[in-house]
């Protein structure tokens, strides 16, 4: 009969809104990221490897490393901390204390770099008093740590705080009936409840801090060697017109990022697939 | 039942969670942002006013804000034609396709900056075919806009995303029973409902837009008054020693940045109170 | 006939949901397609709105006489009523009524002041003239319900088509609704077509039932003549309570338990197994035995209600409900663990698998 459903569109119409989407995110989004890796190899595998053999790529790895190592770490206590006083709790202010937690996404980078200079810098609050007991923060590890820190504020509490708003508190609270602790409850209740969010925020985390440009550059620096992160890093071998050496440390930063889409993806599957996972446990016998 | 909401009093550590939370968000974010404010006002209302108008400051704002606002509007329109499609059609690479929608957030800003601008350049992939129609994508304005625009478009789509899946069929099909054609149904009832989603995305978008930094100044060319962005300008500004210069131009982005995060709390408790109750 | 369908068939990959279905509705009724989930009610509905397509090979669809079934929904003049109302959210009360006029080609567009008269006229008619600058999110369920009916009569459809139309309110707000749409009914005389998975609901509003299940029609008649005379095992089991005994047809007589009646039925029956149907209220008790009655004992009482429901269990562990009044509740002085005889005073057999075949 031809009778096309009432709330679907002609063949046509589809057709094209389809090719748009591809041409757009084809020319956009995997044009770029393809390039990267063309150029990574343009010279071949001997000059991809090489680059990494540079001693200041190597220790703009290991800072970033470091600086993750510990934003992370510290992003997701502080995010823990936040998502269960905003989640379970009513308290005057909420909502503004749910807005301060996103303000870092809001900022500028280059603010968010500045800010830190205002303060630690030689000009700024505290740089006469650093600078006497010679102690350096701008220009130097401590202020990278400190703006990769920054900028990674929000991730894991930000992926918490919806789910646990929607879970509410009857868990935790037949826990307590039951006759656990509060620790004990957070960590055999809770804790599982949002694994896959938390997992998830920290992967965001992550990423950002790796990737971190914008904030890093205003306090690193660029020192050589010293204050170099991996992007950073990219920025001066690419000014230096070291293409080959450039592309193939970003690389390393496209498959990071390329990781981290992956696990998104995963991590999203496993929550859409979390209530039939526990009809399949429990039909074990 | 209605009394006082205390029943989530019996569960312990808010204090300490609370405390811990608000201590270390001041001490990471609060106080170095106050520092800020308060280096400003050391520059006076005149001083700062002077600062933020001479003509190079002037053309970095007017350059920033204007590729930020055309950059948020191709998305909006270009992000509601991905997000219909990966909501409503099965194809080929769907998956694959969604998931790579998140490519700008996951990608550092220096990696997508370097590779749009060896793209872009005359000899890259797609700058040679814009070459010989005289279009010069990079080292001019709308290299800022081609970066602006990659960084921007998973926050339309991944707004529009849920609004759209949560449209009922139902309604459309109320719609067409009523008589309305298919161009009436998109125009008069999906636009609208999803109206405070597109809204919010393109203002997510234009927000980031604007505090955009690496990404853009490979592309750009950093010419001063051509295609210096604001955040450039700050970077600039501070590498001259230029503090109150740099603190002038970050407070106006900042304040910026402050007016698009109620504009967009807004547009969610618009969007959030009309779903209420859930008609 | 206001609506005629005819051999209108509809697959969902395997699954067929509609296997051959011819429908006639009368003009100017109510008439309710009452069916268990799955039965394809939805489905028939669906089409005949034209939101769906049947299969290739289908009968025509016709609306008083004229064929619509190559027309698109928009022109099909249905109004339809769904369950969930599909409201738009974004516009008023007036504004969701007046749509379908609004969005009419120019030339068809009535005027500002013709809509305005006509939304106006409608809401009063639904009891909602008051409400027409609210957002369906400020009005209960049954008050958006009314408003999706005023729009569904908006654009004067030739039939009114409604889904489920009182599935999603509670019980209470559902049966006022119940009355309501029969009192609105007989003031416009549309021709509506509803479905519903509620008996009483059917029985109640419709002026003709039809009665589905998997993909068929069982039967299609007044309220009366499904109750009473249901044509198959299913309709008689679908509506209303029933007993279900397992029996045998022997000579012209029923027999199941320690029972043996005669029956019409089974006279033109083939002689076999069978299974044997008796409402609870076709069940009468006594002290003493009788001809074609069985011994029980009482086990459960319900007696809150107009008529007392009694479960009862014979020796050999058959378990079975009665309806007795009220009167004779107290005057037999039933109590749990009374025996009584149970003597049926009307039942019912359908023909056998046997019987089909053979025929």
């Amino acid at each position: 009969m031809g009778l096309r459903p009432s709330t679907a569109e002609p063949r046509w119409v589809r057709l094209l809104l389809v090719s748009v989407t591809l041409l757009f995110l084809g020319a956009f989004l995997v044009t770029p990221l393809v390039a990267v890796f063309v150029e990574a190899f343009r010279k071949g595998l001997g000059a991809y490897l090489a680059s990494f053999a540079d001693p200041a790529v190597l220790s703009a790895i290991r800072l970033t490393l470091l600086a993750a190592g510990i934003a992370v770490p510290v992003n997701l206590v502080f995010g823990l901390a936040a998502a269960w006083a905003v989640a379970k709790f009513e308290f005057p202010g909420k909502s503004l204390l749910t807005t301060l937690i996103d303000l870092p996404l809001a900022v500028s980078p280059v603010v968010s770099g500045l800010i830190y200079v205002l303060v630690f810098g030689l000009h700024g609050w505290l740089g006469p008093w650093l600078q006497a007991h010679d102690l350096q923060v701008i220009f130097a590890v401590p202020g990278i740590v400190l703006a990769t820190v920054f900028v990674t504020v929000p991730f894991v509490a930000r992926e918490l705080i919806p789910l646990m708003q929607e879970q509410g508190t009857e868990d935790e609270e037949s826990a307590l009936t039951l006759g656990a602790s509060g620790w004990q409850t957070f960590r055999r209740v809770t804790l599982p409840n949002v694994r896959w969010a938390l997992l998830y925020g920290v992967i965001l985390c992550n990423a950002r801090a790796m990737g971190e440009f914008g904030a890093v550059s205003v306090v690193s620096g660029h020192i050589r060697g010293k204050t170099n992160t991996v992007p950073l890093q990219v920025e001066i071998l690419y000014n230096e017109y070291n293409f080959v050496a450039a592309f193939a440390v970003a690389s390393l930063l496209a498959m990071l990022a390329l990781v981290t889409l992956a696990a998104k993806t995963l991590v999203e599957w496993r929550v859409a697939a979390a209530p039939a996972s526990i009809f399949a446990a429990g039909e074990k016998p | 039942m209605r009394w006082p909401r205390r029943r989530h009093s019996v569960l312990p550590g808010f204090g300490l969670t609370l405390g811990f939370a608000v201590v270390y968000l001041s001490l990471v974010a609060l106080i170095p942002m106050a520092a800020l404010f308060l280096r400003s006002r050391g520059l006076g209302w005149g001083g700062f006013w002077e600062t933020v108008t001479t003509p190079r400051v002037l053309a970095a704002c007017r350059l920033s804000f204007g590729a930020a606002l055309i950059a948020a509007t191709i998305n909006a329109v270009f992000g509601f034609v991905v997000a219909w499609t990966l909501t409503r059609y099965r194809f080929f690479g769907r998956r694959l396709v969604d998931a790579l929608i998140d490519l700008p957030f996951a990608l550092p800003t220096a990696v997508s900056g370097i590779a749009l601008t060896t793209i872009y350049a005359p000899t890259g992939w797609l700058g040679r075919a814009l070459e010989p129609l005289g279009i010069k994508a990079v080292f001019s304005p709308l290299g800022v806009v081609i970066a602006l625009t990659f960084i921007g478009l998973p926050f339309v789509v991944r707004t529009l995303q849920p609004a759209l899946e949560d449209l009922e069929v139902e309604v459309e099909e109320a719609a067409a029973s009523l008589g309305a054609r298919r161009r009436q149904t998109f125009r008069r009832v999906i636009l609208p409902a999803v109206a405070p989603a597109l809204l919010t995305g393109f203002a997510l978008a234009f927000a980031r837009a604007l505090g955009e930094y690496g990404s853009v100044v490979f592309i750009s060319g950093n010419l001063p008054g051509k295609t210096e962005i604001a955040p450039l300008l700050i970077v600039t500004q501070l590498e001259q020693y230029d503090y109150e210069g740099a603190t002038a131009i970050a407070v106006l982005l900042l304040v910026v940045s402050f007016v698009m995060l109620l504009v967009i709390n807004a547009l969610q408790r618009w969007s959030g109170g009309r779903h209420a109750r859930g008609a | 006939m206001s609506i005629t369908v005819e051999n209108i068939s509809k697959s969902y990959g395997a699954f067929r949901a509609l296997k051959g279905v011819s429908l006639e509705v009368p003009d100017a009724r109510i008439t309710a397609l009452l069916g268990p989930s799955g039965s394809g009610k939805t489905t028939l509905l669906r089409i005949i709105a034209g939101l769906e397509a049947p299969d290739e090979g289908s009968g025509p669809i016709r609306f008083h006489q004229e064929d619509v079934a190559g027309r698109r929904v928009q022109e099909r003049r249905v109004g339809f009523v769904f369950q969930h109302y599909a409201l738009f959210k974004h516009m008023t009360v007036f504004e969701n009524v007046a749509f379908g006029l609004r969005v009419r080609p120019k030339h068809e567009r009535p005027e500002r002041a013709v809509i305005d008269r006509k939304v106006h006229d409608l809401l009063q008619l639904v009891q909602l003239d008051g409400m027409a600058h609210r957002y369906p999110s400020q009005l209960s369920g049954g008050q958006r319900q009314r408003v999706a009916l005023a729009r569904a009569l908006a654009v004067e459809p030739r039939v009114l088509l409604l889904d489920e139309p009182f599935g999603a309110l509670d019980a209470r707000v559902r049966k006022q609704l119940r009355v309501w749409l029969r009192r609105l009914h007989d003031e416009i005389a549309i021709t509506s077509l509803f479905v519903t998975h509620d008996q009483d609901e059917a029985l109640e509003v419709a002026d003709r039932v039809v009665v589905m299940n998997e993909g068929r029609i069982e039967q299609a008649g007044s309220p009366e003549e499904v109750f009473h005379d249901p044509a198959t095992e299913f309709v008689m089991n679908f509506l209303g309570h029933v007993n279900v005994f397992d029996g045998r047809i022997e000579d012209g007589k029923v027999t199941f338990a320690s029972v043996q009646v005669e029956h019409p039925d089974a006279a033109h029956l083939h002689a076999g197994p069978t299974r044997v149907f008796i409402r609870p209220h076709e069940l009468s008790l006594h002290l003493l035995p009788r001809s074609d009655s069985l011994p029980a004992r009482v086990t459960g009482i319900h007696a809150a209600g107009p008529a007392v429901r009694l479960t009862l269990a014979t020796e050999a562990g058959l378990v079975f409900s009665a309806d007795v009044s009220q009167d004779v509740y107290r005057s037999l002085k039933v109590a749990v663990g009374g025996r009584f005889w149970v003597q049926p005073r009307d039942l019912r057999v359908f023909p056998g698998i046997a019987d089909q075949t053979r025929d």
